[in-house]
């Protein structure tokens, strides 16, 4: 399936395609590409039948339907759904059955959207490879031996491969940019605070923010215009009017200035990369923006004052996985602690357990000032480092990732490595900003390269015209893996 | 090089965190938790002296919404992930032993 969400709206609301032809499309496609890719956790292809039969009925008696009604959709399975199960690729959750629906998830519904199902991610969130699923990796549609990205690489490898023409991940330090950028995508990460992240399973709940995988930024838009807004069960969730991000898109780019920061372009970055985004930005001049350097010298502490605040958030927010009141139990404890210990060391995969203790670490007695509360000071440079830019240009243009997807089980056995990878996409989440990437290229070796663009805090409108007008000047963003095409 | 956190103190953390590593996975963490750690120490260049902590990017507080009464789950949806159900309770093993019961 190559067609965008508004090409399928407006099939199935003009009568030309039904809702069910589209389901059907989509189920064929998971059919035939799921055993090479293992992109879902779970998924009900009769109960999207009967919703779609329900939106064709409707339609039929030119009943009102929601504006994204019979879009076949999938969601990250850290999101709860009352269907299925809401697993976080854990064991400990495996046969966890969400008592309610994400606050996205009764949005999308209430917009007549079809959830087919829910897509594979790293164990609760944790990684940029999806290899940290207890269901087994995710496989990159444009090169299998290679990783998807993550956490949201299932998200992100079903959009790709033409399973469903959009789907919904978390980012919590670029688990939905880096995996966007990884499978030739386009994905957001919203401002925090703009989508409510109730129904959200959380990991660091002052970073995680929910937002779309798509084809293209107009898709994008779309999506962020239905999940986004207040909800009163998440009361991070901020009461300020939603803009209609679609309008907005095809206003022309006079004027606007892109701030380019050196400190997103040392070393690190693989050249072929560096080339892809160096000419997406003489795109831009050519489109009539200014590129602007600025600085963020904070920079280089990023990663270690990401990875202190989340995984200190991750061993608060996990202490609720205690084999009490749900969740896996051990079978045989050997008194009350080994029920929580035993039902925790056999629940979680190795990754989590790692950022459970090292969370752990950084709060405990001794070691808080020196780690923790460090970081959040730090933490505070970092956010004015932008707040200082955003004085000076309209967005930040970097890379998205300072490499293409690397091989399955490649860095699998260093932890800190693989936590580098995530140089450029953490700090939006510390500051709170959205971020999009967007295809920018490929490499010799035929691996999407994505470009990130950031914005200040309620910036998206901005954020997602400048990126739409990339998407006018160039056709990245409709390459498709030859495995789409079956 | 010594490690920054060492076997004993990898054992307590565990503890802490309520996790059970076996006695393999107690030098694989104490290894790479070190190097991690190592890493993190780089924040100590940044002066941040005159520098207030951020928990939140985007500070609210006071967020009140309207009390309204609604309906609560029922003992069956808030027990249905239950390991094990005893009635309308959540059953978990005897805590105490015989002799101190």
């Amino acid at each position: 399936m190559t067609a965008t969400l508004v090409e399928i709206r407006d099939a199935i609301r003009s009568r030309r395609t039904g809702a069910r032809e589209w389901v059907e499309q989509a189920i064929a496609a998971i059919e035939r590409l799921e055993p090479q890719l293992r992109a879902l956790v779970s998924y009900d292809a009769d109960r999207a039948r009967k919703l779609a039969r329900e939106v064709d009925e409707r339609i039929a008696r030119s009943q009102e339907v929601g504006p994204l009604a019979g879009a076949p959709l999938l969601v990250k399975d850290n999101i709860c759904t009352r269907f299925g199960p809401t697993t976080c690729a854990s064991k400990i959750l495996e046969n966890f059955q969400a008592p309610y629906d994400a606050h996205v998830v009764e949005r999308l519904e209430a917009a007549g959207a079809i959830i087919l199902g829910k897509t594979n991610l790293d164990e609760f969130a944790m990684g940029g490879s999806t290899e940290n699923s207890a269901m087994g990796p995710t496989r990159n549609p444009w090169a299998l031996d290679r990783v998807p990205g993550g956490s949201s690489g299932g998200s992100a490898a079903a959009v790709a491969a033409g399973m469903v023409p959009a789907a919904l991940g978390s980012d919590t330090g670029g688990s939905i940019r880096q995996p966007a950028s990884f499978c030739g995508i386009t994905g957001l990460k919203p401002t925090y605070g703009r989508v409510s992240r109730y129904g959200l399973v959380a990991y660091g709940s002052s970073l995680d923010q929910i937002g779309p995988f798509a084809r293209n930024v107009r898709d994008a838009a779309l999506l962020l215009e239905i999940i986004a807004g207040h909800d009163s069960r998440d009361s991070t969730s901020v009461n300020s009017p939603v803009p209609r991000y679609t309008a907005a898109l095809d206003t022309p780019l006079d004027g606007v200035r892109i701030g380019y920061a050196e400190e997103y372009f040392g070393e690190g970055l693989d050249p072929e990369v560096r080339q892809a985004v160096e000419a997406a930005l003489d795109v831009y001049r050519s489109a009539g923006a200014t590129v602007v350097p600025i600085h963020l010298p904070h920079t280089k502490y990023c990663i270690a004052c990401y990875y202190l605040v989340a995984t200190a958030e991750a061993s608060s927010n996990l202490a609720r996985y205690d084999g009490v009141h749900y969740g896996h139990r051990t079978a045989a404890p050997e008194d009350y602690i080994d029920v929580y210990c035993a039902s925790r060391q056999e629940g979680f995969g190795p990754e989590v357990r790692r950022r459970i203790m090292l969370g752990t670490y950084a709060l405990s007695s001794g070691y808080y000032d020196a780690y923790y509360l460090k970081a959040l000071k730090v933490r505070t440079l970092i956010k004015q480092d932008f707040e200082q830019a955003f004085g000076q240009v309209d967005v930040i243009a970097c890379p998205t990732a300072p490499t293409p997807p690397w091989v399955i089980g490649e860095k699998i056995n260093d932890p800190l490595a693989m936590y580098l990878m995530d140089v450029y996409t953490v700090s939006a989440n510390l500051a709170g900003i959205p971020g999009i990437s967007i295809p920018c290229g490929f490499s010799g070796a035929g691996l999407p390269i994505g470009l990130q663009l950031l914005g200040p805090h309620f910036a998206e409108e901005r954020l997602l015209r400048i990126a739409h007008e990339y998407q006018r000047h160039t056709d990245w963003h409709t390459r498709a893996p030859q495995i789409a095409a079956g | 090089m010594p490690g920054k956190i060492d076997d004993a103190q990898v054992r307590h953390i565990a503890m802490l965190s309520r996790l059970k590593p076996t006695e393999e996975e107690v030098r694989l963490f104490s290894e790479q938790l070190s190097t991690i750690l190592a890493y993190f120490d780089q924040l100590s260049e940044v002066d941040t002296t005159q520098v207030p902590p951020t928990a939140h990017a985007l500070p609210v507080s006071n967020v009140f919404r309207p009390d309204e009464p609604h309906v609560p789950f029922g003992p069956d949806q808030a027990l249905a992930n239950a390991p094990r159900r005893d009635g309308d309770f959540f059953a978990v093993p005897k805590v105490l032993d015989q002799e101190s019961a």
